[in-house]
């Protein structure tokens, strides 16, 4: 042992340095952690107990012309979990499972968007009801990472009435999450699915709120309230639209559900649409929270195809609708006026090539001038009419007259119309070079049947330029300065002669007299087109169009009913209409006397 | 010569170990103020209670004279392997941060202390008797074969219970206590290097650095033949050993030493520990977010808050401010160990102190290191802070010897008090 007094403080004088060497050493280290790097750890802190929960904005209400709701919201709830794994997750599941009625679907759905964004509280349930809620309110202490959240809650007061028009929300789909990434979509958010929710889906999403709580290390919610200030969510912007509700309620009480139909009423001089009603409906209220699975095999498997838009969607030949673009064409080339008479009668037949071309009416109409043609729809006199166009003139006007294009309604579910733009490319490749002739396809086209599929929207903006002085306005929902484009080129004087010669149609000797209305002026055209199609009696199935415009002077009001594969003709599509516009006109004539009164 | 119960009080020692004391219960109970209670709400009580027998038991041990204490050396020591060995017979449990390893003596299912703490200050106690016995410093490892046997006995009995950290303790104690008794640096060294080999052997060009420098060192120190042999020998045997030996660690413990190069390899296992206490650290800035109110230990994101981690805390809620406080004071408590130290009236007593110091400066190292990540995480308490009733009343016995040795010592001690 060596304790000489020297050697024991030298190696006193280490110990101390070496002691005060690593102290120090700690000490710099802990500078460096809490001074240098001081901000990254606060950072990191604050990220482990605060957790951001979105509140949901309320959707912009959408509203009619006379700023009645279409859709608004009211209070609901949603039920969300903040979960840390996916296996902790799992097992509250599992536990709220013996709590409250959670199918596998809502079970399958939670964890899908858990694994879409797991720093986001998991949606569990969409739109709980008030008694879910309890018993969750209840069990609040078993369940300390559940967030249960007062969420606005989509309604529309006249669900049915407008489903084809407003469409509905869902949640956002994978699909949709990629494409709208930039838009700043999260999983679980509800989106615009279809029509009007849809188009206007960026201006009525409004803005999504932030809360802050507080949980500790094992995700349990700690506070809510001293964590940090919460933004608010901003609701969108009301839209407001052109739509008559009470107009829109009326024809869907007219059509009811067993019929599908499709019909749209507009103001040929704005495009403000003012009805589009698309029947069996669709209750747009059923998909608030997730749509059931049972109405939605409903939808999915009625023949009818409730989803598919009848006014926007379906094309179907016009049938003789189209006689009114063929008499255009005719007096815009001056081959005809209103007072001439085709070289050879109507006696029920119209000889070209080596057979007959049948007329509607058997027995035949006799020698008709284009008025009488006109209101007695007469088909011979259309064939000899096309064929003086000649096709590739018919297909020119056709185009011209916008027969191959979108109406442009601010819908997002409109299909192109079906109509030739090339001759004769479009038909060679149709139907082969040496299978067709011109003369026999402008017979076809003449009378509106062949190559040529139209919506209802795109025949009610060619109806409304015979409405106006030739000015076309495009369909619009939304209120807006109404878009406009001269489309016919005939003088204003030619166009009321054209809807004097419409007015016969629902008068004394016209295809669609029964129709009539006392006291209205109503000017239409009827058209029934032949689906090849019988029902099971064998009766021939039509699409039965009628499309109409009142008062016949000075048109306030457009409407196109069409009613697919059915055994009636146009002539009662034409009694829907009539019964829309009389509807319109006496509303208009009864607030115009209340306001002036 | 008049026998006297009055000894002279060292005043500096007890008032440092009191600051430490009331600075460590202060965090103690600040980490039971969780949002969701704990059982550590109420640690705060029992250690006070710890506390106040430990003072007692400090202010007993001061009134024995070292000598007694030397007597009572050798039957301690043997009480303590009696009971390591128990441990092993199946009377041991875990708890803590080592609910795997069995430290706790258990009869009966009752916990009734941790023979590992009182190991540290039997060892101690042991290597000083056996190394004053030397009368000039051991020149050669065949004459360290007596401190190697007392200090590796309990380190072995201790590994066995799966308690790889507390080991560190006896090695820091083994080699400061031969540095202590003079023995030279080379040959601490060269004693050391088979161990150094073992953690080097996992990348051959470290450990071939490594093995050239212990050749460099035989070479100058010049051993014995056979010492120089069998330690090169040595040093290539756990070259090779090392990586087989690792592959034969358990999973845990090799996820400890994996996570203590980078805690991110596994954040939410092995890491979560360092991860979580370095944030709490580095987000106290340099005052700190305030006493009670660390958020990270406050909702339970610190594990371990009250025991292994209570320096963390520390460190969130008192800041650098309070770190620096608490250095100072362990800073101000070890050179004032090394002067008791140095003025021991004996060897004996000399070896105790020094041995005393050796054990609480490992502890502080490795503990607070850890709580950084620069130590591998290991079950070692810190003293005065750590809750844990046996280690408390252990440091508080300590600065009861060493209050004795100091009153025992040479020359006047700067504030000094008769008492």
């Amino acid at each position: 042992m060596s304790f000489h007094p020297n050697d024991v403080i030298r190696r006193g004088r280490a110990a101390s340095v070496i002691v005060s060497g690593v102290l120090i050493f700690l000490l710099s280290a802990f500078f460096r952690a809490q001074v240098i790097r001081n901000q990254e750890s606060l950072l990191q802190s604050e990220e482990n107990r605060l957790r951001q929960i979105p509140t949901a904005a309320p959707r912009g209400r959408i509203l009619d012309r006379n700023n009645k709701p279409i859709a608004e919201n009211v209070v609901g709830y949603s039920v969300a979990l903040l979960a840390q794994r996916e296996d902790t997750l799992r097992s509250t599941l599992d536990r709220l499972k013996t709590a409250i009625n959670l199918t596998p679907r809502q079970y399958q759905d939670a964890i899908r968007r858990f694994h879409r964004d797991p720093t986001r509280p998991t949606v569990i349930i969409q739109d709980a009801s008030l008694d879910v809620v309890s018993v969750l309110e209840e069990h609040h202490m078993d369940f300390p990472s559940l967030i249960i959240q007062s969420a606005p809650k989509r309604i529309y007061p006249n669900g049915t009435a407008v489903g084809a028009l407003v469409g509905y929300i869902g949640e956002i789909s994978e699909g949709q999450l990629t494409n709208l990434a930039s838009a700043g979509y999260k999983p679980g958010q509800l989106i615009g699915q279809r029509g009007l929710e849809k188009q206007y889906e960026q201006e009525l999403r409004g803005r999504e709120g932030v809360q802050f709580v507080e949980v500790d290390a094992k995700n349990r919610i700690v506070s809510t309230g001293r964590a940090r200030d919460a933004i608010t969510p901003e609701e969108g912007p009301p839209l407001y639209t052109n739509i008559d509700l009470d107009l829109q309620e009326y024809i869907h009480s007219l059509f009811g559900d067993s019929l599908a139909a499709g019909a749209i009423a507009m103001n040929p001089k704005t495009g403000e649409v003012l009805a589009l009603y698309s029947s069996p409906s669709i209750d747009p209220n059923r998909f608030v929270g997730g749509v059931p699975a049972s109405y939605y095999d409903s939808i999915r498997t009625d023949p009818r195809q409730p989803e598919y838009n009848k006014v926007t969607q379906a094309t179907q030949p016009p049938g003789s609708t189209f006689k009114l673009a063929t008499s255009v064409m005719g007096l815009e080339d001056s081959l005809i006026t209103f007072d001439s008479h085709m070289p050879q009668a109507c006696n029920g037949f119209y000889y070209f090539g080596n057979r007959p071309w049948r007329c509607w009416r058997k027995e035949g109409h006799g020698s008709l001038s284009l008025a009488g043609a006109i209101a007695q729809s007469c088909d011979v006199y259309f064939y000899q009419l096309g064929l003086k166009l000649s096709l590739s003139r018919l297909v020119a006007g056709g185009v011209g007259l916008g027969f191959d294009r979108k109406s442009g309604i601010d819908l997002p579910e409109e299909n192109k119309p079906r109509f030739p733009t090339s001759v004769p490319d479009y038909f060679n490749q149709k139907y082969g070079p040496r299978n067709w002739t011109p003369e026999a396809v402008s017979l076809n086209m003449a009378i509106g049947q062949g190559e040529n599929a139209q919506t209802v929207v795109n025949m009610a903006r060619f109806y409304s330029a015979l409405a106006t002085d030739g000015t076309e306005p495009t369909p619009m929902i939304k209120k807006g300065t109404p878009k406009l484009s001269k489309r016919i080129t005939l003088a204003p004087e030619q166009i009321a002669q054209l809807r004097k010669a419409m007015m016969g149609v629902v008068s004394e000797g016209g295809t669609a007299a029964g129709a009539a209305i006392k006291g209205v002026k109503v000017a239409g055209k009827t058209g029934t087109a032949q689906t090849m199609r019988n029902d099971k009696n064998g009766k021939p199935l039509y699409w039965a169009w009628f499309a109409g415009m009142a008062p016949a002077d000075d048109p306030q009001i457009v409407v196109v009913v069409m009613v697919p594969n059915v055994t009636f003709e146009g002539a009662t599509s034409a009694g829907f209409a009539t019964k829309i516009i009389a509807h319109y006109l006496h509303t208009q004539i009864a607030n115009t006397i209340e306001n002036t009164g | 010569m008049p026998v006297t119960r009055r000894i002279n009080v060292d005043l500096p020692l007890v008032i440092v170990a009191c600051a430490l004391t009331l600075y460590g219960l202060a965090i103690v109970f600040s980490a039971g103020q969780t949002d969701v209670k704990t059982v550590a709400q109420g640690a705060y009580r029992l250690q006070a209670i710890w506390t106040c027998v430990g003072i007692l038991g400090a202010f007993a041990v001061s009134r024995a004279s070292v000598r007694l204490i030397e007597w009572m050396t050798l039957p301690a020591y043997g009480l303590t392997i009696l009971l390591l060995v128990a441990l092993l017979a199946g009377f041991g449990s875990g708890a803590g941060t080592a609910t795997s390893t069995s430290g706790w003596l258990t009869i009966a299912g009752h916990r009734l202390g941790q023979p590992a703490e009182l190991a540290k200050l039997t060892v101690v106690l042991m290597l000083a008797r056996v190394l004053s016995q030397n009368r000039i410093a051991p020149k050669s490892m065949i004459e360290l074969w007596k401190p190697l046997v007392v200090a590796g006995l309990p380190l072995l009995l201790i590994m066995a219970q799966g308690d790889l950290g507390t080991s560190i303790v006896f090695v820091g104690i083994f080699f400061a206590m031969l540095f202590w008794a003079g023995v030279e640096w080379q040959l601490l060294v060269l004693l050391a290097s088979p161990v150094i080999s073992l953690m080097l052997g996992f990348d051959s060009r470290i450990w071939g650095a490594w093995f050239l420098t212990v050749l460099a060192l035989v070479l100058w120190y010049k051993p014995f033949l056979g010492e120089a042999l069998a330690i090169i020998a040595l040093n290539v045997i756990m070259g090779v050993l090392g990586p087989l030996l690792w592959e034969h660690l358990k999973p845990y413990r090799q996820n400890r030493l994996k996570v203590f190069l980078d805690p991110n390899v596994d954040p939410r296992g092995s890491g979560y520990h360092v991860i979580q206490s370095r944030v709490a650290i580095g987000s106290g800035g340099w005052f700190g977010r305030g006493y009670l109110h660390g958020p990270q230990k406050r909702l339970a994101f610190l594990p371990e808050q009250y025991t292994d981690f209570i320096f963390a805390v520390v460190g969130e809620e008192l800041g650098f401010i309070g770190v620096m406080v608490a250095l100072a004071l362990f800073l101000f408590l070890f050179l004032r160990v090394i002067r008791i130290s140095e003025r021991a009236n004996d060897s004996f007593s000399s070896l105790v102190a020094f041995g005393l110091l050796a054990s609480w400066f490992t502890h502080a190292l490795e503990n607070i290191g850890m709580t950084l990540g620069l130590m591998p995480i290991t079950g070692i308490p810190l003293p005065f802070f750590s809750y844990g009733g046996s280690f408390m009343l252990a440091c508080w016995l300590s600065v009861g010897v060493l209050a004795r040795i100091s009153s025992e010592g040479r020359g006047g001690m700067v504030g000094a008090l008769k008492v």
